[in-house]
């Protein structure tokens, strides 16, 4: 039955040339196998689970030294749901690297960026349940930074926070957030997801630049595709499995409201935005830079199909635009963060708060104009290589938030 | 001119979209947070916090479960501050060593007044309402007042 069941939910055959592993990396299948990894694993850390302020922390505590297999159990959700993040952030770029939004993909896109935004706040929520120092902080600065938000800020964090601090109400509210309603609007919209890319043909079909986008042969579905879809589950399995036995999920003193641990870090994929709350004006960070994101991505796919779709960067051209572009947002983002280090503080105020931003927005602008000029890059791969230096320069901000920043968010060396 | 037909169907439409309306409205209000019930003593409600002469001009004094410090200024005059931190919510303790309270998370820092010593903290500590009764602070924790700057007319007097 399961066979059947596999069999049905892929096509008859595929293009020989789309089983290429190099074309998808097999990321989006990966992100599925881990999904529902997360929600086996999930549902039997529910049995040990206690949701209550009073025994949390001691329920999650008891799965190191009471439960047979419980910290290993609780290891592979949460490095499952560290990777499930890290894969979906990279299958988004490679779909946009190999110009695969476009046309009949277009709605899909939209889907995908709502699994990103859904995965993610699997994680944030999940990230609250043990109830220790390092995640009541956590989500204490991350909802603090809601406040930012002008008029209705206050109102969305006291809808999260279920209150004024987090508390008895926010650990519920994330409880039921995390375990009922994030994973079945997630499980949901991952069925609209693949019945999409079934609509859309399948995945683009890879091609190298100046070849022509000729389908090619077809193959039986199984065993072609099957079989490489097992073999990397095996594979992902293993190195999950051998992660879980090495590396234990961190867990810290007791939830203590009256002590602020130093420092206090979000969890790290919202560090980039922390980072950058060090930087600038909190109404940029918090309001304009994350809508400004979010209708550039949802702006991104264009009705008709690229005529560059299935070649990665769009074209030999495109690689060396995207690749330049993405060292240079790491490279500048960087260099920013040491030269602001560096620098007076500038009195706080949104005025003079604009000056820093518009600088910033004036050299990735130049960078990226500079890049079109010498490359002679078209419109297509520019808009690619605006996208890598974002996230590159995002990697970089959280790799710095991570592990550069010490005691009073200072400067530091990690070692 | 509009068939009976469609005007049917329109109707549809439109109740479809009250009911809809009715529904998120009636989510919304079971969802939303209630005020907790003031609880005397406690953080939310009034606190009593001692008599006057109990503190010392120029002394800061923690109160745990009023989540605030109260603060007698070298004037006499009374303050008592938030202990949250305005930056992003982190809990300030207060130094008798620098006379200021000191932000772990990332390093702002406030007087004793509460004002702001080093960003990244946007605006002063906020206050609670003080208030006397036959010699006794009291400290009204349901209501945080912000503020943009520390100014005289903020000291309560006993």
């Amino acid at each position: 039955m399961l066979r059947a069941l596999i069999l049905h939910l892929h096509p008859k055959v595929v293009p020989e040339k789309a089983l290429r592993f190099s074309l998808t990396f097999g990321l989006g299948g990966m992100a599925l196998l881990l999904v529902l990894l997360l929600l086996g694993t999930g549902v039997l850390l529910l049995f040990a689970y206690e949701p209550s302020v009073e025994g949390a922390y001691d329920s999650v505590a008891a799965l190191r030294y009471d439960v047979p297999m419980g910290q290993f159990l609780r290891n592979l959700h949460r490095w499952g749901a560290n990777l499930a993040l890290v894969l979906v952030a990279l299958h988004m770029l490679r779909v946009v690297f190999t110009g695969a939004l476009h046309g009949p993909r277009r709605g899909n896109w939209i889907v995908g960026l709502a699994l990103l935004v859904l995965v993610a706040a699997s994680n944030f929520t999940g990230y609250l349940l043990p109830w220790d120092q390092v995640s009541y902080w956590a989500v204490t600065i991350s909802t603090g930074m809601l406040d930012y938000v002008p008029g209705i800020g206050r109102f969305l964090q006291r809808g999260l926070r279920g209150g004024d601090e987090v508390g008895r109400r926010t650990l519920s509210t994330f409880f039921v957030l995390h375990a009922v309603f994030v994973p079945v609007v997630l499980v949901a919209l991952l069925a609209v997801h693949f019945w999409l890319v079934r609509k859309a043909k399948g995945v683009v079909v890879p091609r190298a630049p100046g070849e022509s986008p000729d389908r090619g042969p077809m193959v039986a579905a199984s065993p072609n595709l099957t079989r490489r879809e097992g073999v990397t589950a095996l594979v992902l399995m293993a190195v999950l499995g051998v992660a879980s036995v090495l590396a234990d999920a961190p867990l810290a003193g007791p939830a203590n409201p009256g002590l602020s641990p130093n420092p206090a870090k979000a969890p790290w994929y919202f560090m980039g935005l922390q980072e950058l709350l060090i930087h600038f004006h909190p109404v940029f960070v918090v309001v304009v830079l994350p809508a400004l994101a979010v209708l550039l991505l949802v702006r991104a796919a264009k009705g008709t199909t690229s005529p560059a779709e299935g070649v990665w960067f769009a074209s030999s051209n495109g690689r060396r635009v995207v690749i330049w572009a993405a060292v240079a947002g790491a490279v500048l983002s960087g260099a920013a963060v040491v030269l602001d280090e560096i620098l007076p503080d500038l009195p706080s105020g949104l005025v003079v708060g604009l000056a820093p931003v518009l600088l910033a927005a004036g050299v990735a602008w130049g960078a990226i104009f500079l890049l079109k000029k010498a490359c002679g890059a078209s419109a297509e791969e520019a808009s690619m290589a605006w996208f890598a230096a974002a996230a590159a320069s995002y990697g970089m901000l959280t790799v710095i938030g991570v592990f550069f920043r010490g005691a009073g968010m200072a400067l530091t060396w990690p070692w | 001119m509009v068939t009976r037909r469609e005007t049917l169907r329109r109707l549809w439409r439109v109740l479809g979209i009250v009911a809809l309306a009715e529904t998120g409205a009636a989510v919304g209000i079971y969802l939303w947070p209630r005020k907790p019930k003031p609880r005397e003593g406690a953080y939310g409600g009034v606190v009593t916090a001692g008599p006057v002469g109990s503190f010392d001009p120029g002394t800061v004094t923690a109160f745990a479960k009023g989540q605030f410090y109260l603060v007698r200024l070298k004037d006499g005059g009374f303050l008592a501050l938030s202990r949250r931190c305005t930056h992003l919510g982190c809990t300030v303790p207060w130094s008798e060593v620098d006379r200021k309270f000191a932000c772990p998370c990332h390093a702002s820092s406030f007087g004793e007044t509460g004002e702001v010593l080093s960003a990244p903290a946007p605006r002063p500590l906020d206050l609670y309402r003080v208030t006397f009764e036959d010699g006794v602070v009291r400290v009204d924790t349901s209501v945080a007042i912000t503020r943009d700057r520390f100014e005289r007319s903020q000291v309560a007097r006993g």
